[in-house]
Formats: structure tokens, C-alpha cells, sequence
């Protein structure tokens, strides 16, 4: 069954036909993708040729998903744009936009949080500067690479893409049921709650990794919440413990102010809700495979 | 990116926050005509990114032009707090101080919403009046869309209890203050002290803003307000070259993929540096996904270039990007480096995983570079790069 994404899932990509939409959607397809459409309002009518696949472009969401009947949006519109983009899928009402862009705007995430909130949340807002999501076998929506793992029982979800990547890896002879990168800005639409929370609902999931780094108090949250709502296994790893104060470690939301947002905090809240921490991501897998059993 | 008082104090009037004259100096000979301007008096202030100037004494009044130089002259070089001050503001001195207030508005992470934090107890710091007396201080969430007009920053002024006499006046310091935070892409405005003087009048005396890197793509102007001479000469290198780098006070130089994974390793390598006479990571590099010889020979340069490194940990996960093609660029790298003349003298440990990690440790073996070693698991080769970077110390 896994989470938000599934092979019935009829996805769309909007910015489709810039460079990186196209990388990326050429890869989503290859890795069994079901993808019905792209959106750019300058090509709308044409079709763009991904291997022999023509995958039609619309001039908005609202008409891919009206031809389509899409019902995910895969968003790689550059940063100056991408607030009007997810706005746009937010007014068509589509249930998942996952927003790749790094690099936006602070407020401009505010606003389309807000935006989603004053129309009822009907979309459900997976990053910005994140991965996307993949449940493998399934279907791929994003840029995690299809081929490092396998379907299986562990749900992933995680801030940080590469170290998305180096879990999976990890644990590639298990396999995921789904793996979620909610990414590291300050703002960001799924949080980690959110994930447990799909995860802890789903029958093909019995075990959750959980990947928190510096900043915010998300993973304190996110503990909470485990020790009220989580009876399935949750493993834990939090990255950034040397990092110092006050500095800005690639990601946006990635720092720690004064003595709030530190790894260490988040590393204790995680274990005081019963969660086992490892040190690195290979005793972090290590500590999943003792719970599985394998 | 967090802002000198001088420049918030710029972009408060830009918005119309009421504040005081003042000008920014960096030799103390031109506080005198400045304090003349001001009517022959005035304050001078250290310009720090660090609070508590005042008690390490950065902040002095002037009775006098020559005062203001003498003053100038002492504040001018002082260490406060580890910040070394290069720029002091000559400020009109405040008229009588009646009462000190605090207002700002900020990012709510937890709530993904902004927030104004309000309090008639101005002039501390806000989290230990926040920590000590928290019903003096109050925090209205604020709509991103919605924003704050006069009615809304009528509801903080309520919500905070400020005095009849000024609450007007604050509300509309507030509708500027909050205009500040939206034009300016800000993270963080805060004004403290807000002071009520003898007048009647309020002027924000003091301000901190921190804007949004991110947003500089919509404010070009961004760039003349980075501070550069407080910048260390690697991290303005990096920053020159586009690169995402953070220099830290450990041995083992880091390059690696991914702001998780780079995080990641530094925690690892320090772990394996406690077996390792302590030896800590020397910098946070992240060469992003692409990975392309280019930019590894950038990284390489500056990681190479930073006295303190004694080993340089590569640390790549090749996930979109393929390890062969990682590897060839760490070849490409190197020797692009030597053809520039630069000796390449220090240990380099690579740990290449994920994509084609087998060809790309292939290109590596088969070069056998005398410096490069890889080890294949992460905390192996963490371990390894830590016992390198023990002995050449």
C-alpha cells in the first residue's frame, strides 16, 4: 500500500521542459513513473518525446488534470517562480505536490503554507529543496535514484537527501515500503509527524527510520508524537552534532540558534520516546536490522 | 545573513521605523565633523554582531568632537566577545528615555508561520525576560497573507499591554517595522529598546535584522551588505567559487555530497578522531549533486589551501551522479591542481558508495595516485582519514 505514492498515482511534472524537469522526468519514467502530463503555458498543445514515451504538456494543472486526471504534482520550476507554481496546484486542488526547488525564499514557502491553509489543505505539500518521494516498484516521484533499493517493509522519511540515499543503500537487501525526503528548509509542508504518522497507518510498513539534522524543534515534535501515537519500531539518526553555533550548514533550516536546535537535544527527545538513536547512518541500519531481525 | 545595527538601523528608516541620525565610521578622525553635524555631542557605538557591547564597554557618550574621537579611537580595534570591531556608528544622542519597550517579528519554524513577540519590559534580552516573567511578554502568530495592517498590530499592542499614551504610536511603528520584515525578506526584525522619550514620541534606539540568503535572487543589493572583512579568507574564497563551505577549528578536511551527508560525516569523523588524539573535522564543503571535476578541483584547492588540514576525507554517496564520474574528477582534480603548480602533499581518504561505486573506485586504483587511499564503508574510512590527519599533526 505505502504512503502518498503508489503505481496508481498519475503524476504530472511542472517544469517538465526545462533542464532539470527533463532529466528528471526522463528518470521518473524509467524507474516505472505514471507520468500523464507536464505544465508550461507557453507549450501547452505540444508533447515532449522521453525515449519513445510522448508525454502531452497542458498550459496549467487544473487542465492536466482535467485531461488526465492527475492527482500528484512533481514541481522543478526555478526558485523565483516556483511560489506561483504551487500556488497554481494548490487552486487546482490536486492531493500531492512535491516541491523539488531548493533555494526558495523563506516567504515565499510562508505564503504558499498559507495559501494551502486558507483553502482547506487539500493539497498536500511534500518539501521545498527535497528529494520527492519514492515507493519503490512502485512509483518514483522526484530525484531519488529508482535503483538503490527494492520494495519492502521499512518506511524512511527523512530532511536530508544524501543521507535519504546512504539509508536506503544501507538497508537495500530489506527494502521500503515508501521513503519520503521532507527536506531541509526552515519551512517545509510534510513534516516528519506526518510521515510517521501515514506510516504508522500503513500494513506494509513495520518498521520507521527517521532521518532529523540541526535546526528547529522538529524532531523534538516528532518525538512527542511517537511516544503518544507510534506503536511500530521507530529508529533514529540525527546529523550535525559538531556543528557550531550560529552557522548555516548547506541546508536553510540547518542551524542551530543560541542553545535550541542542537543534535544532541534531538538525539535525547528521540530516546526518552523510545527511540533507538544510532551514531552514524551504518550503525543507524544496523540498529533497523537488530529490530527486524535480520 | 544577520545585519550590523548601522545597516538594520538604514533599512528601519528606509520603512519609516522611527530612528536617530547616525553615520557609520571606520577611522575615529571622522567621528568629529560628524558630532559637530549632531550638534556637538553624540554616542558612539561599536558595530558588533554580538549583544552585550554595552558592558564590554562599545557603546560611550560623547560630551564633545574630541571626545567623540577619543572615543572612537578606543571602541575602534576592540575585541567584544571575539569580534573584532572595525566599524563604530556616530549617533545623535537619545533625548531623555522615559520607558524601554521590545517589539520584533520573526520566522515561527514549529508553527510555519511568522510571529510578533511584543513586551513593555525593552532593553534586556527578550528570551530572559521571556524565561523569567513570561506574562510580560506576548507572541501573536501573523498570517503570511494576511500580514499586519493597523488593526492587526492594534491586536499585538493589546496583547502586550503597552500604554495607552503610545499604543498608536507603537501600532504604527509596528505596520513599518512589519514592512521592513516583508520587503527586506527578513528572518528577524527586532527593535530593542523601543524607547519612549520625554516627547512622547518613540524611536527605535537599537535593532537587530537578519535577512534571507535565499531571497537575494529579488534583492541585488544583498550583496553590498555582506560583511567581508569579518569573513574568514577561505570561507570568502568558497563563497567566490560558489561553493557551500564552512570552516571549522579540526584537522581532517571534508568534501562530500549532499548537506546531509557532509553533516553526517563530520559527526563521524569526529567520533573516529576520539580514538585518534581528538583530531576534529577542519570544515563543512558540500559539492552539492553534480560533483563534476570542476567543481571537486575547486573544493580540493580550498580544502588544501587551509593550514590547519592535515588529511582530507572524500566522502561521496553517488546517487543521481555516478561514482565514476566522481572519481574521474577527483583524477581530474588532482591533476589540474598540480598543473597549476600547486603541490598536492596531503593524504586524501575517498569513500565512494551508491551508482557504479565500482568502476569509480576502478578509475582510483588504476591511477594509484600515491596520496589517494580509499576505504569503502564510511566509518572505515573516516577512521582512516582521523589516524592520518593524528600523525601528520
Amino acid at each position: 500500500m505505502a504512503i502518498f505514492l503508489t503505481k496508481e498515482s498519475k503524476v504530472i511534472v511542472q517544469g517538465m521542459t526545462g533542464s532539470e524537469g527533463q532529466k528528471h522526468t526522463r528518470r521518473m519514467l524509467a524507474s516505472g513513473t505514471n507520468i500523464v502530463g507536464g505544465v508550461n503555458p507557453r507549450k501547452a498543445g505540444t508533447t515532449v518525446d522521453f525515449d519513445g514515451t510522448e508525454v502531452p504538456v497542458f498550459g496549467t494543472v487544473k487542465e492536466a488534470i482535467e485531461a488526465t486526471g492527475a492527482d500528484v504534482t512533481v514541481i522543478f520550476v526555478p526558485e523565483k517562480f516556483t511560489k506561483d507554481a504551487v500556488v497554481e496546484a494548490i487552486d487546482a486542488e490536486i492531493p500531492l505536490a512535491v516541491v523539488i526547488t531548493e533555494g526558495i525564499a523563506v516567504h515565499d514557502t510562508a505564503a504558499f503554507w498559507a495559501y494551502a491553509g486558507k483553502k482547506g489543505n487539500k493539497t498536500r505539500i511534500i518539501g521545498p529543496n527535497c528529494p520527492g518521494l519514492i515507493t519503490p516498484g512502485q512509483s518514483n516521484a522526484g530525484i531519488i535514484p529508482a535503483d538503490i533499493t527494492k520494495p519492502g517493509r521499512i518506511g524512511l522519511v527523512s530532511k536530508s537527501g544524501t543521507l535519504t540515499y546512504q539509508m536506503m543503500y544501507e538497508l537495500r537487501d530489506i527494502g521500503f515500503s515508501t521513503c519520503v525526503g521532507i527536506g531541509g528548509d526552515p519551512i517545509i509542508g510534510t513534516t516528519h509527524i506526518d510521515a510517521l504518522k501515514a506510516f504508522q497507518d500503513d500494513p506494509d510498513t513495520d518498521l520507521i527510520v527517521m532521518i532529523g539534522e540541526i535546526g528547529g524543534d522538529a524532531e523534538e515534535r516528532a518525538a512527542a508524537f511517537i511516544k503518544e501515537n507510534v506503536t511500530k519500531p521507530v529508529v533514529g539518526y540525527v546529523a550535525g552534532f559538531t556543528a557550531p553555533e550560529g552557522k548555516t550548514m548547506g541546508h536553510a533550516g540547518a542551524i542551530v540558534s543560541g542553545s535550541s536546535g542542537t543534535a544532541q537535544a534531538k538525539k535525547e527527545a528521540l530516546e526518552a520516546a523510545g527511540v533507538k538513536v544510532g551514531k552514524t547512518p551504518t550503525e543507524t541500519a544496523e540498529l533497523a536490522r537488530a529490530v527486524l531481525g535480520n | 545573513m544577520d545585519l550590523f545595527e548601522y545597516q538594520a538601523r538604514d533599512l528601519f528608516a528606509k520603512h519609516g521605523v522611527p530612528v536617530l541620525a547616525g553615520e557609520v565610521i571606520d577611522t575615529p578622525e571622522a567621528a568629529r565633523e560628524i558630532t559637530e553635524r549632531l550638534g556637538g555631542k553624540s554616542v558612539v557605538k561599536a558595530q558588533v554582531k554580538v549583544g552585550g557591547r554595552g558592558k564590554a564597554g562599545g557603546v560611550k557618550l560623547a560630551a564633545t568632537p574630541d571626545e567623540a574621537v577619543a572615543r572612537a579611537t578606543d571602541i575602534l580595534g576592540m575585541d567584544i566577545k571575539g569580534h573584532t570591531v572595525h566599524k563604530v556608528m556616530i549617533a545623535e544622542t537619545a533625548p531623555e528615555i522615559v520607558e524601554e519597550y521590545y517589539v520584533s517579528f520573526l520566522l515561527d519554524r514549529a508553527n510555519r508561520t511568522f510571529l510578533s513577540i511584543a513586551s513593555v519590559e525593552g532593553g534586556m534580552d527578550i528570551e530572559e525576560v521571556a524565561a523569567t516573567r513570561p506574562e510580560a511578554v506576548a507572541q501573536i502568530a501573523v498570517d503570511a497573507i494576511d500580514g499586519v495592517d493597523k488593526a492587526k498590530a492594534q491586536e499585538i499592542v493589546a496583547a502586550a499591554k503597552f500604554p495607552a499614551e503610545v499604543a498608536d504610536k507603537i501600532a504604527d511603528v509596528l505596520v513599518s517595522l512589519w514592512e521592513v520584515f516583508i520587503k527586506e525578506d527578513a528572518l528577524l526584525v527586532e527593535v530593542n529598546p523601543l524607547a519612549k522619550v520625554a516627547s512622547g514620541d518613540v524611536i527605535a534606539l537599537d535593532g537587530k535584522v537578519s535577512l534571507d540568503d535565499n531571497a537575494e535572487f529579488r534583492h541585488p543589493e544583498f550583496e553590498e551588505l555582506h560583511d567581508k572583512a569579518a569573513a574568514n579568507p577561505l570561507e570568502a574564497a568558497a563563497k567566490e567559487k560558489n561553493l557551500n563551505y564552512v570552516k571549522l577549528d579540526g584537522e581532517v578536511g571534508i568534501i562530500g555530497n549532499g548537506a546531509g551527508l557532509v553533516m553526517s560525516t563530520l559527526d563521524v569523523v569526529a567520533y573516529a578522531g576520539e580514538a585518534h588524539q581528538g583530531v576534529k573535522p577542519a570544515n563543512f564543503l558540500d559539492i552539492g549533486g553534480g560533483a563534476s571535476a570542476e567543481v571537486m578541483a575547486n573544493g580540493l584547492e580550498i580544502i588544501l589551501g587551509d593550514p590547519d588540514v592535515k588529511s582530507v576525507f572524500v566522502n561521496v554517496f553517488g546517487g543521481i551522479t555516478a561514482c565514476d564520474a566522481v572519481a574521474n574528477g577527483i583524477v581530474q582534480a588532482l591533476e589540474l591542481l598540480e598543473s597549476k603548480g600547486e603541490e598536492v602533499t596531503k593524504p586524501l581518504v575517498v569513500r565512494l558508495d551508491g551508482n557504479n561505486a565500482e568502476l569509480g573506485r576502478k578509475i582510483l586504483d588504476d591511477r594509484k595516485h600515491p596520496l589517494v587511499q580509499r576505504v569503502d564503508t564510511m566509518d572505515g574510512a573516516a577512521d582512516k582519514a582521523a589516524e592520518l590527519a593524528a600523525a601528520a599533526k
